[in-house]
């Protein structure tokens, strides 16, 4: 056990559990400030949390199925690729965004659910962790085959959900892209939250995710309660993909996901992996830190962004392994 | 009558251990029943055979329905409620929320269960909002109890409900049982290692001896009786 308290300077103690909301606090002070000094600064900033509500919303569906089967889904990217083509191939029917959006949305709840019944669900009765992961490393490699041969590989060409414009604020330049997605990104986790939170099925599964046995003596399907958790991961990892097709530094491509997919584990990992307010803030700072660093540190060019992000991974896992969110469980036996 | 509970024949196993050799037993309606016995004795396991958390044959027979085929969902919800050793709390959750899952297979206002459940544990009132696993060891006990409570089961299973806590507490989640059986005819099927306080607290008893129903009958012939306090309850 570490002490809970320690000493930075003589005389004056912090607490353990204040270091992590103060580094967070540090932080946006940071960026606050150097908004204000700077409009390249605010503008990157900006862009840099628009990109991390990307990688926050696909964090936060690797969390769900981590904290209800100790498992990384792979086939998570896989998922929101298959769904963001489902959107494409909807507009290009000629439905409006918004209600390509929405149908999309559903599928990827009822294919999610799916995809745990028939491809997970099989392998979970009997094999263990390391199955399920080979299992969704499987449907990774899968579901990007599938969308290659269904759609082929060549760059297909997304429409933006918002306006390609901008508008000024105190002289920075804001686009209404980067504002919509932290917009639609932060929204579809909050309303997750409430989900969670505040519903007598969202209570369910969280109890079934950290007391299964317990969970069934009160009568709750335990085994439904996960297929509902892949569905919700497959939504949430919809809206990434949605997202990430409508920003203008990602290709509709089958491979379209793989970054992207890293860097939510970067984010998942820097929260601490039980956690999705840390999968929330892990993805937002993933964001920023990779549009600041290019910016303002010459050697860091956008190919090292991917082992930036490794960089990070390892240093927490390193460091503190639960991560900035993650606590130690609570448990009396 | 037909009693609410008949297991007959009932056999347990995990995996190649077979822990319950062909129980026969049965809970009336209204009724505390104590399965007693030494470590390893099946009484747990019998427990678990009846809520479908271990693989079990034999037949048992709940309000007129077999339980034989039944996951431990199903026995929920046809009106068991199973509150295991170790308590079963859901430590990482709210003490509220806790409550709430009792209530989970039941649609509608919880209003009137809060109230009763109050009633019984007054002091929950004020920890709505704190940890269960934060709560003392008595406490998790009788928020376990509580939430059984608040499934308003037909038949109530507790498991060890005295295990590791002080005499005085032991004394107060009796006094609750006891008092739950006669205001609302609560029927409970009771495991436990101290065999003077469940002897003193039940109707009738079963002493089980390595899988097997070795001595049955009124608690307190069984209390009364020498050679079997001696033999088998050691006190």
């Amino acid at each position: 056990m570490t002490a809970l308290t320690r000493t930075l300077v003589p005389g004056f103690r912090i607490r353990n559990s204040w270091i992590v909301p103060l580094l967070i606090a540090g932080a946006c002070v940071f960026l606050v400030i150097g908004s204000l000094q700077s409009s390249l600064f605010a503008q990157q900033t900006v862009s840099g949390l628009a990109n991390g509500g990307i990688y926050a919303s696909l964090a936060v569906a690797l969390v769900l199925i981590y904290r209800a089967t100790e498992v990384i889904n792979f086939a998570q990217g896989g998922l929101a690729t298959v769904t963001t083509y489902v959107a494409w191939q909807l507009i290009d029917w000629g439905l409006t965004y918004w209600l390509a959006f929405a149908a999309t949305l559903g599928i990827a709840f009822v294919g999610g659910m799916l995809v745990e019944l028939v491809a997970i669900r099989p392998v979970e009765r009997r094999g263990n962790v390391l199955t399920i992961v080979i299992a969704s490393i499987g449907l990774l490699i899968l579901a990007e085959g599938a969308v290659g041969w269904i759609w082929g590989a060549q760059v297909k060409f997304m429409p933006s959900a918002f306006p390609a414009r901008v508008f000024h604020v105190g002289g920075v330049a804001f686009s209404f892209q980067d504002i919509g997605t932290i917009g639609v990104s932060i929204a579809a986790v909050f309303v997750l939250w409430l989900f969670f939170r505040f519903t007598k099925v969202g209570l369910a599964m969280r109890a079934a995710a950290v007391r299964p046995a317990a969970a069934r003596l009160v009568g709750i399907r335990v085994s439904w309660m996960l297929s509902l958790g892949w569905g919700l991961a497959a939504v949430l990892g919809a809206v990434s993909g949605l997202m990430a097709a409508a920003s203008p530094s990602v290709l509709l491509q089958p491979s379209m996901m793989d970054g992207i997919l890293i860097y939510a584990f970067a984010a998942a990992v820097l929260g601490g992996l039980e956690s999705p307010a840390g999968a929330v803030v892990g993805g937002l700072s993933i964001g920023v830190i990779l549009n600041l660093l290019p910016t303002y540190v010459d050697w860091v060019a956008p190919a090292l962004l991917l082992p930036v992000a490794f960089v990070v991974m390892l240093v927490v896992l390193l460091v503190k392994p639960s991560g900035l969110f993650g606590r130690t469980r609570v448990r009396k036996v | 009558m037909a009693p609410l509970l008949a297991l007959r024949d009932v056999d347990a196993r995990y995996g190649p251990i077979h822990a319950l050799h062909g129980i026969t037993l049965t809970v009336d309606e209204g009724e505390i029943v104590a399965l007693l016995g030494a470590n390893g004795a099946g009484k747990t396991t019998t427990l678990r055979a009846i809520s479908g958390t271990v693989r079990r044959s034999g037949s048992l027979e709940f309000a007129g329905r077999s339980l034989g085929r039944c996951g431990p969902e199903a026995v929920a919800r046809l009106g068991i409620a199973h509150v295991p050793e170790g308590r079963g709390t859901f430590s990482e959750l709210t003490v509220w929320e806790n409550l709430r899952l009792g209530a989970y297979i039941r649609r509608g206002s919880l209003d009137a269960d809060v109230a009763r459940v109050l009633e019984y544990f007054p002091w929950i009132e004020g920890r709505r909002t704190q940890q269960a696993g934060t709560l003392s060891g008595g406490e998790q006990q009788m928020l376990a109890l509580a939430r059984a409570v608040m499934q308003r089961p037909r038949l109530l299973l507790l498991d060890e409900p005295s295990l590791g806590l002080a005499p005085l507490v032991v004394g107060e989640i009796f006094r609750i049982v006891k008092e739950l059986n006669s205001r609302e005819g609560a029927t409970v099927l009771l495991v436990e290692q101290n065999a003077r306080i469940s002897l003193a607290s039940s109707d009738r008893a079963y002493v089980l001896e390595v899988g097997r129903v070795a001595v049955d009958g009124p608690s307190a012939e069984l209390a009364a009786n020498e050679s079997i306090r001696r033999s088998y309850l050691g006190y």
